[in-house]
């Protein structure tokens, strides 16, 4: 029901931020993520941040992940 | 010393002084050639060479007029060359008709004009007849173009969807969707970067391909719909099920991240400087290098297949990147930005 | 692309429709799993990941889709307000197409209605803010997850002094809808992919009540094919063992209780009202109404005249959004009802599940 986008943080100023995307910049809101960090990614939707991307978290999903693929290279 | 005028007036396009200046001061001045200049009713071509000649026309409006990569002027002379190329025709003059908005920006014209003789020049084209209208302010945006082209289909040259067949592989020459892209970030307030519209010129590289003794079978240009119109609009003419491969689909990093950014289908967006060949599958291989050796060709890719259709199987299908096979539809209206 | 390929490799898939199709043999049922996110709806399109799931698991697409849901009265005033005058209605541009009573937006617009369609409510407060004589009134639909972006425009309307922006609230809320669901005797589900990004502003929290009141299993997923058919391996594990869980597989964007910043702001301005719901009718406290405090805000307390409102005859969106029928049971499928001529608001958004269903799906069938 709804696109979000994970994108990088590159600058910040108050509460506007501009991210970035495969060198596609847009300037955004951050209101509803007041303590974004610059370099970190964050989940934009309609022009505002809406959430972080938990690099761990990621990383270990992508982990999981990759046991899958490797299990089919054994057959 | 070009005078253009700050701001276009209805008088511009009254056909008196105002429009003299227009044209003496901003157009014959960059689109300059003998034909054009005679300033006659109507310009006096020399015999055609050889062959059968080819006329197509095309209305141009874009907003916006300018974007990274080109302008309303040079999309408007691209996009009639190409059409002529495409049919396999050599482009060889063209005809360029301005419909202006009362008010308009006098920079923005001559940006336009610039433009026109910019693609012109590429092309080896001549624009050779012209016509300037001024609508009320709020009766159009700003700048319309309408073009009109005439080329020639040398002797022997045949290009049709009906000579498609069975092993044909589908050449993109390049990647798909800048254009699109571009204005539709633009449009949207999105900072584009690095990415420019693909808009270009692409009789020189079809010649090319032609020399190389490649027997291209049919060739579109994806400008409106994109591929998704293209293959759909093959696939019906030519009665044969185009199967497109998602790895091999060229596309830029950024083209995809606009259209995630704005929730628009890829395969839906414009080019206005590439081109789709079908090729005889022996061919493709030389066909791809042809392609590659000229420069606006350098990243062209095999992306399809054609084989026979049956009754009720799916005209154009592609096969994912994570090998399931997809139904590919035209679109239905205007893609618009989403957020769901 | 915006996230690691791992999440789209073709191997990794294999792998999961390996274990996916192990599971559903050890079920040894036909199991009916149904995503309540358009996004899912049209991610499992795009990829083509339904033809691939084996004979014995089925993917249903329920009401997560804003566009579908929303009634066609709300449509009809949207029209009304934009017949006033000095006033602009922005919207997103899922709602142009959608059919009112009478019209739809992208047909007001053709006749010269000051309809715009923008990206974020942001542009909706800049267009108001540099048209300080008219009315810019917002179309506020969407879920948990755009309604906060909507406070948030109020919110600096509200800081800045821009009076002349509004918004049509109409957004709505996925846990009642949901509840209306899993009480249906008619419906089947044995399993929910739940909306990721709802759950980056909710919390996956919120849908603990499904599996311990309903015992009905959920999984928050994200919406590459990898999350997808992560889910549905989970989700078949859970039935074949019998237990119901809520798990949250999108734990790289969503945490159990969700972005509280954004929380605050939505309770400040918006307050739970019952609202209707295509396919469902009216539901308690399922919609975001604007608070009174806020009414200067509200453009649904302008008055409007407004038609009867009008579904159109022989539409089946109301059975498609329940999951109670596969959109080709509808008699105006792909006959009457196309995505360029849609009848029904499944057929308008791109991401419906009869527009879905049409564009990837129509014919599958003969493909096999």
């Amino acid at each position: 029901m709804c696109l979000a986008i994970p994108m990088v943080l590159k600058e910040r100023s108050e509460m506007e931020g501009v991210v970035e995307l495969d060198g596609i910049r847009r300037t955004i809101s951050l209101m509803l993520l007041p303590d974004a960090e610059v370099g970190e990614h964050v989940l934009i939707h309609a022009g505002y941040a809406i959430g972080s991307v938990n690099a761990d978290e990621a990383a270990q999903t992508l982990e999981l992940l990759r046991e899958y693929a490797d299990n089919m290279v054994d057959l | 010393m070009k005078k253009t005028p700050e701001r276009l007036l209805l008088a511009h396009g009254s056909g008196g002084r105002l429009t003299h200046e227009l044209v003496t001061g901003t157009f014959l001045p960059a689109l300059e050639n003998p034909i054009l200049s005679s300033l006659s009713d109507a310009a006096i071509l020399p015999e055609l060479p050889p062959g059968r000649p080819a006329l197509t026309t095309d209305g141009f409006v874009v907003d916006p007029p300018v974007f990274a990569g080109g302008d309303l002027g040079y999309l408007s002379v691209c996009g009639t060359v190409n059409d002529l190329a495409v049919a396999g025709a050599r482009p060889l003059w063209l005809t360029w008709a301005l419909i202006l908005e009362e008010g308009a920006d006098g920079d923005l014209i001559s940006t336009c004009a610039e433009g026109t003789a910019r693609a012109a020049a590429e092309a080896g084209i001549q624009i050779v007849a012209g016509d300037t209208k001024v609508v009320p302010r709020g009766k159009g945006d700003r700048i319309y173009a309408v073009t009109a082209g005439l080329g020639v289909v040398p002797p022997g040259r045949e290009i049709s969807d009906t000579r498609i067949e069975n092993g044909d592989l589908v050449i993109a020459s390049g990647p798909l969707g800048d254009h699109g892209a571009t204005i539709m970030a633009t449009r949207h307030g999105l900072d584009t970067g690095e990415l420019t519209s693909d808009c270009a010129p692409v009789s020189g590289l079809i010649e090319s391909v032609f020399e190389a003794g490649i027997d291209i079978h049919s060739m579109h240009d994806p400008t409106r719909g994109g591929v998704l119109t293209v293959c759909n609009e093959v696939a019906d003419r030519s009665g044969k099920r185009i199967i497109l491969t998602e790895t091999s689909i060229p596309f830029r990093p950024q083209v995809r991240a606009v259209c995630e950014v704005l929730g628009l289908e890829i395969l839906g967006l414009a080019c206005e400087g590439r081109v789709l060949a079908w090729v005889p599958g022996g061919q493709a291989e030389r066909a791809l290098e042809a392609f590659r050796k000229h420069p606006a060709g350098r990243e062209a890719a095999i992306f399809a297949r054609v084989e026979s259709s049956t009754d009720g199987e799916i005209p154009v299908v592609m096969e994912t990147e994570v090998g399931s096979t997809r139904p590919l539809d035209m679109l239905s209206g205007t893609d618009l930005p989403r957020i769901c | 692309m915006s996230e690691a390929p791992e999440l789209r490799d073709p191997k990794t898939i294999a792998g999961l429709i390996r274990e996916i199709a192990t599971v559903s043999e050890g079920v040894g049922r036909k199991v009916t799993l149904m995503e309540v996110c358009g996004t899912h709806t049209h991610a499992v399109a795009a990829a083509g990941l339904r033809q691939m799931l084996p004979p014995g698991v089925r993917l249903i697409s329920g009401p997560g889709c804003p566009v579908c849901v929303t009634p066609v009265d709300f449509l009809d005033r949207a029209l009304a307000l934009a017949d006033l005058d000095a006033t602009t209605v922005c919207t997103f541009g899922d709602l142009m197409r959608v059919p009112s009573s009478l019209s739809s937006l992208e047909k007001a617009h053709a006749t010269g209605k000051p309809i715009e369609i923008v990206y974020s409510p942001r542009d909706a407060l800049l267009l108001a803010r540099e048209n300080p004589d008219r009315r810019v009134v917002f179309l506020g639909i969407g879920f948990e997850t755009t309604a906060p972006t909507i406070a948030a425009a109020v919110a600096e309307a509200e800081a800045d002094g821009v009076d002349n922006f509004l918004i049509l609230p109409g957004n709505k809320v996925m846990p009642p809808p949901m509840r209306a669901l899993v009480e249906d005797r008619e419906l089947k589900v044995d399993g929910f992919l739940l909306p990721g990004h709802v759950s980056v502003l909710t919390g996956w929290e919120c849908f603990r009540f499904l599996a311990e009141d309903y015992g009905v299993p959920g999984a928050v997923v994200g919406f590459s094919p990898a999350d997808v058919m992560r889910g549905v391996a989970d989700l078949l594990r859970q039935v074949r063992s019998d237990k119901a869980e809520i798990t949250n597989l999108y734990s790289r964007v969503v945490s159990s209780q969700g972005n509280q910043v954004a929380a605050r702001l939505v309770d400040h301005y918006f307050e739970p009202v019952a609202t209707s719901w295509r396919g469902f009718g009216e539901i308690p406290d399922s919609g975001l109404g604007l608070r009174s405090r806020f009414a200067h805000r509200d453009a649904s307390r302008i008055e409007v005249e407004l038609p009867s409102p009008h579904e159109p005859l022989g539409c089946a969106c109301g059975d498609v959004l329940r999951g109670v029928i596969d959109p080709p049971e509808c008699a105006l499928f792909g006959t009457a009802c196309q995505p360029a001529t849609p009848v029904g608001a499944c057929m308008v958004s791109s991401e419906g599940t009869c527009a879905a269903w049409y564009r990837h799906e129509r014919l599958t069938g003969a493909t096999k």
